[in-house]
This record gives C-alpha cells, structure tokens and sequence, in this order.
C-alpha cells in the first residue's frame, strides 16, 4: 500500500475526435440550448491541500499556458502574490497561518484559488449577454470573451468572488479549466506542473475515489476531520478540495462552509425578471383599456367660453 | 373644501394668461421645456439601455447603442446626465408641487377624475398649476432618481468597483433594477395622462395651452393668473408709491 500516490493515469487520448464545441453545451448564458445529444464524462481537477507546498509552479503555469503577464506587484506582508486575483491571474496560492487550537501548532495553510466550476454556476445565471458564460456538459463553465459586455453581473452572481473585470478590454476573466486542453484530452496546465501532484485531473468520479484514498490516509494521521470540499449548494463543483479540516473550510483563506448562490441573485435574476416585465406590461395595459372604454377627456366649447368670460372679467 | 383665499399662490411667475379666442395660458418657459426634453430623452434612452440588460429577451435593445460592451458603458453616463437634468426640473417646479389638503380630496375623488367626470366635482377642478396626481408622479420621479443614482453608482464597475463589497453590490443590483420597474411604471402612467388628458401636451411642446383646458383641469391656477394679471393702471404703479 503505497503511502504517496503520486501518479495517476494520464487523461485519455485516445480519441482524437474530442472537442468541446457548441453542440456540448448544458447551459448557454441569457439563452437557451437544445439539449445535446452526447454528453461528455463530467470532469474534475482535485487539489490536495495537504500535498501543496506552496511552490507556485500552478501559477507560473496558468500564466504561461494562458499567456498572461500580471504587472510586477508590491510586497502586501504575506506570501500571496499577487495580492488577489485578478484578470491576468486566474488561480492563486493563498497563505494562511493557523494556530491550530487543538495542538496549538502553527499550521501554514496553502490553497489554490481559482473558478470552481460550479455545476449550478452562478456566474451564468448572473450574466445577461447571451452566449458569454457557457457550460458544457463534461462541467467545465467557460467565458466566451467575445460575447462578453464586461457589465461585472458575474462578479455579483458568483459564491466564490472569482470573476475579475480588465481594465483593458472591459471582459471578464477566470480559469477555464484549460478548456482548450482538455477538450484535446489533456489536464489543466497547472495540475500538469504541479511537483507534489496536490493537483490532478480526471473524470469526477475518479478524483472522487482518488480522494477518498487520500482522505483515509489523513484520518490515519491524525486529522480526524479530513474531507472532500465538492459543496452541494452549488451542485457540486469540478474543482474540489481535499482539506485536513474540511469541518471549517473558512480557515483556508475565507473557503465559504456552504456556498450557494445568493438569495439576492436569485431574486434579482427570478422573480424580478417577470414581475418586471409584467408590472410594465399592466400599466401600459390598463391605460390602453382605460382609453378604450373611457375615452379622451376633452376641453369643450364651454370651458373656453368660460375662460374668456373670467379673462375679460378679470382683465377690465 | 380648501380656500382659495387662504392658500398660497399656485401660479409661476413666468406663467401668463392672454386674452383672445381662445384665451392662451403659458405654462412653460422655453427654458423648462428643453430641460424637460433631456430629461425625457435620457430617460427612454435608460430605460431601453437598462431593460436590455435587464431580460435576455430584450437584450436585442443593445444594437441600438452599438452592440452589448457600449450599452453597458453608455447607460451610466446618461443616468448622470438625467440627473442633473432632472435636478434642474426639481428646481423648477418643487415649490408649487408641495402637498395641499385639497390635494387630498383630489385623491379621494380619484373615481371620478378616472371616469372623465372631473368637471361636476367643484374640489376637482379647483386646482392650481399642479394637480395631486400630477404631484405624485414629480415627487415619485424625484425619490426614485435619487435611488437610481445611488444604487447606479455602486454597480458602476468600471469606476467604482474598488468601494464596495460584492454583498453591497448584490443588493445595489437588486435595488437598482427593482426601482427601474418603478420608475417606468411611473413614467407611462405620465405618458399616458398626457395623452388621456388632451390639451396637455401643447404644454411641454409650445410651452402653452387654451383657457379652456385651464379652467377645466387647473381652475385656481387660472383665477389667480388672471386676478394677478397687470392691469393698465398698474403699469406705472411703483414699489416707492
């Protein structure tokens, strides 16, 4: 029984014809798609907290595959850097140094932060362009950059505070799950660089189980709160965590316990949304009607008569 | 029954009565008017830049700005100048669309204004510059601008961003849209009266109407713009005298 299990299977390539294209797509922001006809194995990248060593490499490799530089930043007093993420920076190594107060010992949590893929992503239920929050059926949620109108509802919409708006060309920025590799069957850029494997790719079922190995070995280690962060309130999510305290995942730099899309959104892209249009619709309704049946209200010949007999009265 | 004794005057300086067949009333400077028409314009050009963001089915309204990305930039920018065009009218007219008791009764006797049968109602007709209805809907647009600005600046992303949390940002939306639906609501039964109600809208077009539309609908407004009118002998009348 090996006590590190660094590798695991290396994502099918074998079918060339694997591509995520239009006819994949679950859910289609501000519009409706058909449902598709295949549907795509659900995905997962799990990040092993307990494996991270805080390297950075994730980053780098974000940056790299994604091809963005962030500007050279400030020191903010502690490891993070950047400070938070932003539209060149789609995952971060949050630091945290935590007394735990069971052992009093210091335990320097790392998470990797970044899109958690939601699969009830409230993201796109926020977004009111069509087309520009996609979700397709393997999981992954994907900005379409072009149909993007940089209005930041997403910004609103999202549980985890992920989406950042570039003040450069006015679109929302995220990980995509490295959409574009693994629709040619490879894993995300940054689980590819990873040198602990803290972070692996694969169907959700096997990093679920993958998980479960991992979880086993902490409880046997002594954190006895050891679990899978794959939160419900959203349905799940296609990136999860493995946590030595999954019991307060609010000590990992602020992870939400249970996040769920906010009532507030839910209003305001729910009931709202209809009631709107019909409270308009009414108004303009019942003045139609009120026109039909009761007609103009009109000046007479009487009323001007009397004007003129108050003016001459009034005037001499 | 209010009196018209007792009450304050409920005529504009710039508003003047002439004599003739018929008699003319001017209701609204030229000043007013324009500051009107901004006011009008922008308020279209929001609520279908707004509703356009609002509901995917009404998303089609951006193309009328350019495409999604300049909807979204433009659409703050004429709220701030709706603002301030708004404020001008605000100026103009609050004085004279304070609540009155008589205001009151017109409301009560809603029914029969709504049943065009306001003339047989002496409390109906005896009403200065602005009726209670007319009130409503200047004191509703100006709350309902305030809040519109207000919650406009906190989801105004591109500069503001950085000042409030997302919790704060979620509830400014909400507020935000919500009040839109208001407002519009507001804005047609304005429309709406203005077409209802004819002889309005030579008001805000020439900046008059007819006595007869006066008498009919704002009756002190006319006595009082008559009994105050200058007579002949007035004329050279000085303060110093």
């Amino acid at each position: 029984m090996a006590l590190f299990e660094f590798e695991l299977p290396n994502p099918n390539t074998e079918n060339p014809q694997v591509g995520l294209t239009e006819a994949d797509l679950v859910q289609r922001s501000a519009s409706s798609v058909p449902p598709p006809a295949r549907r795509l194995t659900p995905v997962a990248k799990l990040i092993d907290v307990s494996k991270c060593i805080g390297c950075k490499a994730c980053q780098a490799a974000c940056m790299e595959w994604n091809d963005v530089r962030p500007p050279v930043g400030t020191f903010e007093g502690s490891y993070d850097n950047p400070a938070d993420l932003t539209p060149e920076m789609f995952t971060l190594m949050r630091f945290t140094e935590w007394v735990n107060p069971q052992t009093q010992n210091l335990e320097w949590l790392i998470r990797k932060d970044g899109c958690m893929h939601c699969e009830d992503p409230g993201c796109l239920k926020a977004c009111p362009a069509p087309g520009a929050i996609v979700q397709y059926s393997n999981g992954i949620v994907d900005f379409v950059h072009e149909n993007c109108i940089g209005c930041a509802y997403c910004v609103k919409g999202c549980p985890f505070n992920i989406p950042r708006i570039s003040q450069v060309d006015h679109k929302a920025y995220k990980c995509t799950l490295c959409s574009d590799r693994v629709a040619v069957g490879q894993g995300p850029a940054c689980a590819k660089a990873c040198p602990t494997h803290a972070i692996t790719f694969g169907t959700k079922e096997e990093m679920t189980k993958h998980a479960e190995g991992r979880i086993k070995d902490l409880k046997s280690r002594g954190y006895e709160n050891a679990g899978l962060y794959d939160p419900p309130g959203v349905g799940g999510t296609h990136v999860m965590y493995v946590l030595h305290h999954a019991d307060q995942p609010q000590i990992y730099a602020g992870l939400p316990k249970d996040p769920k899309i906010s009532a507030i959104v839910q209003l305001w892209k729910g009931a709202s949304k209809y009631a709107g249009l019909a409270a308009m619709a009414a108004f303009a309704g019942i003045g139609f009607l009120h026109y039909l049946v009761k007609g103009p209200n009109r000046v007479t010949s009487a009323d001007e008569r009397a004007a003129r007999q108050l003016t001459e009265g009034g005037g001499s | 029954m209010s009196t018209p004794e007792v009450s304050t005057r409920d005529v504009a300086p710039e508003d003047q009565v002439h004599p003739g067949d018929p008699v003319t009333v001017d209701r609204y400077t030229a000043g007013a008017r324009i500051n009107h028409w901004i006011t009008a314009t922008c308020l279209v050009l929001l609520a279908l830049s707004g509703l356009a963001l609002f509901h995917p089915s009404l998303f089609f309204l951006t193309v009328l700005f350019g495409g999604g990305q300049t909807t979204r930039m433009i659409h703050p920018w004429i709220g701030v100048v709706l603002f301030f065009s708004f404020f001008g009218l605000f100026f103009r007219f609050w004085r004279l669309n304070l609540w009155q008791r008589s205001d009151t009764v017109w409301m009560e006797e809603l029914p029969a204004v709504l049943n065009n049968r306001d003339d047989e109602h002496p409390e109906l007709v005896e009403i200065g510059k602005y009726n209670a209805g007319q009130k409503v809907v200047f004191w509703g647009m100006s709350l309902l601008i305030i809040v519109l600005i207000s919650s406009g600046l906190v989801i105004w992303d591109q500069y503001f961003s950085q000042y409030t949390t997302v919790e704060q940002k979620r509830l400014a939306v909400l507020i935000h849209s919500l009040t839109a639906i208001v407002i519009i609501c507001v804005w047609i039964v304005h429309v709406y009266a203005a077409i209802w109600v004819r002889g309005t809208i030579p008001a805000m077009t020439r900046g008059r109407v007819t006595g007869g539309w006066a008498w009919r609908h704002h009756r002190k407004w006319l006595r009082e713009l008559v009994s105050g009118r200058p007579k002949d002998e007035n004329k050279t009348a000085t303060p110093a005298e």
